[in-house]
């Protein structure tokens, strides 16, 4: 297994006026590829600022943090922008699509800061909708689009541009059960295919869908633990099977 | 990223708020359709101004006889004819740069055929044509025969021909002044009319040997080759407040008047009356434009009002492009493309605009408006630069946003 990500006595302290938060202390901890890892912790611990910090939008205070063995601690803003582009898949919780522009315009975006010509980008936009079966959804607005069918806009976004790391923020914060299972399935089932995924949430129940747990307390890391994962495929069938029971009950 | 893509996504931002581009293209419409009409109406203004610059002849100086004082009362101006023939020709041979001519002037009937007309007969010599800068539509000049042998010979002024003859050539015909047949040997190009709306065409020149003896006569002007004025013009190039001065020595030398005498002439330098009113209406134009000015830099604050606006209401946009790999200098260029966009659509509309209303202004004024291209390049130019200039700071608060203040902004 080769190591994605690599971060070596990784800090980060903000200044709020007089004083000094120390968001994150000393953090050395190493995700692999493929993984499945999710980051727990109530807020305040330091989870935020772990994502950021992995996530290449912020820059350390001291200490190295290695993305895929480039020296991202080390890089300048331009740099920082090429490697979120390149590496990076950011999923959030409120979606953040763009209004008023099309789910194949809204996945096209990272393929077009890195200068892909307009006829590949939008092949590969279609692709990636596809592939989070939207392919019947191309040309629909957001507003048009429920909320899950949103997420899985921003999903595609994400890994059109074939990241090695899936960032995912609260991914199911604003979903319902059913949304979230099938997220969370989509998830699982890109992490089949060899693509890490960081799940940054404080629910533990969508924590289960990891192969491995860190937990955060007061800008430490207080726990690492492996775990066998949840399948969602699996809580689905569940769901259905318990609805149809219901709906006999019910008859 | 290159710079078509990021002007596609430019425009598409511009075209998702469209009221507000264009409400915010109206303050730059406004603006350059503003600077182009007034600066075509004051350039017409000043046009207007050099025409009758150009009409009057360069430079043109009229010296009057008179002036005399008898026993303490002074007569003023044109009171006696105390200048020459020989005033004239010593001005022109003695001041470089000045060609001066003696005038006789008086009213006449002219008769061609069944028709006639009353105009002014000047007697004067070629000079004259030189000294007002006058060229012959048709015909020839007097000969230097026809001046001493007191030839009956005319030129005539545009009118006149209009007169006479209507669209017919009048060189070569033979008409009547005070009953005296005179032939028509030359036409006066039209010069149209003058400053104080006199009609400078109904004229007619004859010989100034001819004038004294068969038309003016000299009446009770006892001097044989006296004359009320002389018309001189000073060539551009030389200087001519100098020249003046010279022409007031030499005239004084040439009449023997001693140190405290005044003077037994006047001098009066019309080009200096049109080119104060040339210098006002420069000025008149200049602070057009600056009002119109004033305008077009209203218009690109209102840019950057729009455009901050535009930054604070888009920061979570700002924030997800950063997030997906949109550089800094990108998105400075996005904001500051549209920022452009704008102002040259805006520029580009207040062309059409300002052509428009110079041409209405025109047509409803009756004034006379003068389109540049180079005012039109300039005022785009400068719309174009109102929008990098009023652009680049909202354009530049963008890039600096921090993308997790961005992605979190509510």
């Amino acid at each position: 297994m080769t190591a994605l990500i690599e971060t070596f006595d990784l800090c980060k302290t903000y200044v709020m006026g007089e004083e000094e938060v120390r968001a994150l202390q000393a953090l050395t901890v190493t995700i692999n590829e493929g993984e499945c890892v999710a980051v727990m912790g109530p807020s305040g611990s330091g989870k935020s600022t772990f994502m950021n910090l992995v996530g290449c939008l912020d820059r350390p205070t001291s200490g190295h943090y290695r993305l895929h063995g480039e020296p991202v601690s080390e890089m300048d803003a331009d740099q920082l922008a090429e490697a979120r582009n390149r590496m990076i898949g950011f999923v959030f919780q409120s979606f953040n699509l763009l209004a008023r522009t099309t789910a194949t315009e809204n996945v096209e975006l990272p393929l077009m800061y890195a200068g892909v010509p307009p006829k590949e980008r939008r092949e590969r936009a279609n692709a990636a909708l596809a592939k989070v079966g939207l392919a019947q959804r191309v040309d629909h607005l957001p507003t048009q689009l429920s909320g899950g069918q949103q997420q899985r806009v921003a999903i595609a976004r994400a890994i059109v541009n074939r990241p090695r790391l899936i960032l995912a923020d609260e991914p199911t914060g604003a979903l319902d059960t059913r949304t979230s299972l099938e997220i969370m399935a989509l998830f699982q089932e890109l992490n089949s295919h060899g693509m890490a995924v960081v799940l940054v949430t404080h629910e533990s129940d969508v924590a289960a869908f990891a192969s491995r747990l860190l937990s955060f307390r007061d800008g430490k890391l207080v726990g690492d633990t492996a775990q066998k994962p949840r399948s969602a495929v699996d809580e689905i069938a569940r769901l259905e099977a318990e609805a149809k029971v219901e709906a006999k009950v019910a008859a | 990223m290159n710079f078509l893509t990021t002007l596609r996504v430019a425009l598409r931002a511009l075209k998702t708020n469209l009221l507000r581009s264009i409400l915010t293209m109206l303050g730059i419409i406004i603006g350059v359709g503003a600077v182009i009409a007034m600066i075509a109406v004051g350039s017409g203004a000043q046009e207007r101004v050099a025409d009758q610059i150009r009409g009057l002849g360069s430079n043109l100086i009229i010296v009057m006889s008179g002036n005399l004082s008898s026993g303490g009362v002074r007569m003023g101006g044109g009171s006696g004819w105390t200048l020459t023939e020989d005033d004239a020709a010593a001005l022109s041979a003695e001041i470089p740069g000045v060609v001066a001519a003696p005038m006789l002037r008086g009213g006449a009937q002219v008769i061609f055929g069944n028709l006639n007309w009353s105009t002014t007969v000047y007697g004067t010599t070629m000079e004259y044509l030189d000294a007002r800068g006058w060229a012959l539509s048709g015909g020839r000049g007097f000969e230097a025969a026809e001046m001493t042998s007191a030839s009956k010979v005319v030129l005539i002024g545009e009118t006149v021909s209009k007169q006479l003859f209507g669209d017919a050539n009048p060189v070569g015909q033979t008409i009547r002044i005070k009953k005296v047949p005179f032939e028509i040997v030359g036409l006066l190009e039209r010069k149209g009319q003058s400053m104080g709306g006199q009609d400078q065409d109904d004229l007619v020149l004859v010989p100034i040997t001819t004038a004294r003896k068969r038309v003016l006569g000299s009446g009770n002007q006892a001097k044989q080759r006296a004359v009320g004025s002389l018309v001189l013009s000073i060539a551009d190039g030389y200087d001519a407040p100098a020249a003046q001065q010279q022409m007031t020595d030499l005239l004084r030398q040439r009449h023997k008047l001693q140190g405290t005498q005044e003077d037994d002439f006047t001098i009066r330098n019309l080009s200096e009356v049109l080119q104060a009113q040339e210098a006002s209406s420069k000025a008149m134009s200049l602070l057009l434009a600056a009002i119109a000015s004033v305008s077009l830099l209203v218009g690109g604050i209102g840019i950057m009002n729009i455009m901050l606006v535009s930054v604070t209401e888009r920061t979570r946009e700002i924030g997800l492009r950063m997030a997906v790999g949109a550089r800094p200098r990108v998105i400075l260029n996005q904001f500051l493309i549209e920022a452009m966009v704008v102002a040259l659509i805006g520029g580009l509309i207040g062309i059409a605009v300002g052509v428009i209303s110079s041409y209405a202004i025109a047509a409803i004024a009756g004034w006379r408006v003068a389109l540049s291209p180079l005012t039109i390049v300039l005022a785009v130019g400068f719309a174009a630069a109102v929008g990098v200039f009023f652009g680049y700071y909202p354009a530049r608060k963008a890039s600096r946003l921090s993308p997790i203040e961005a992605l979190r902004y509510e």
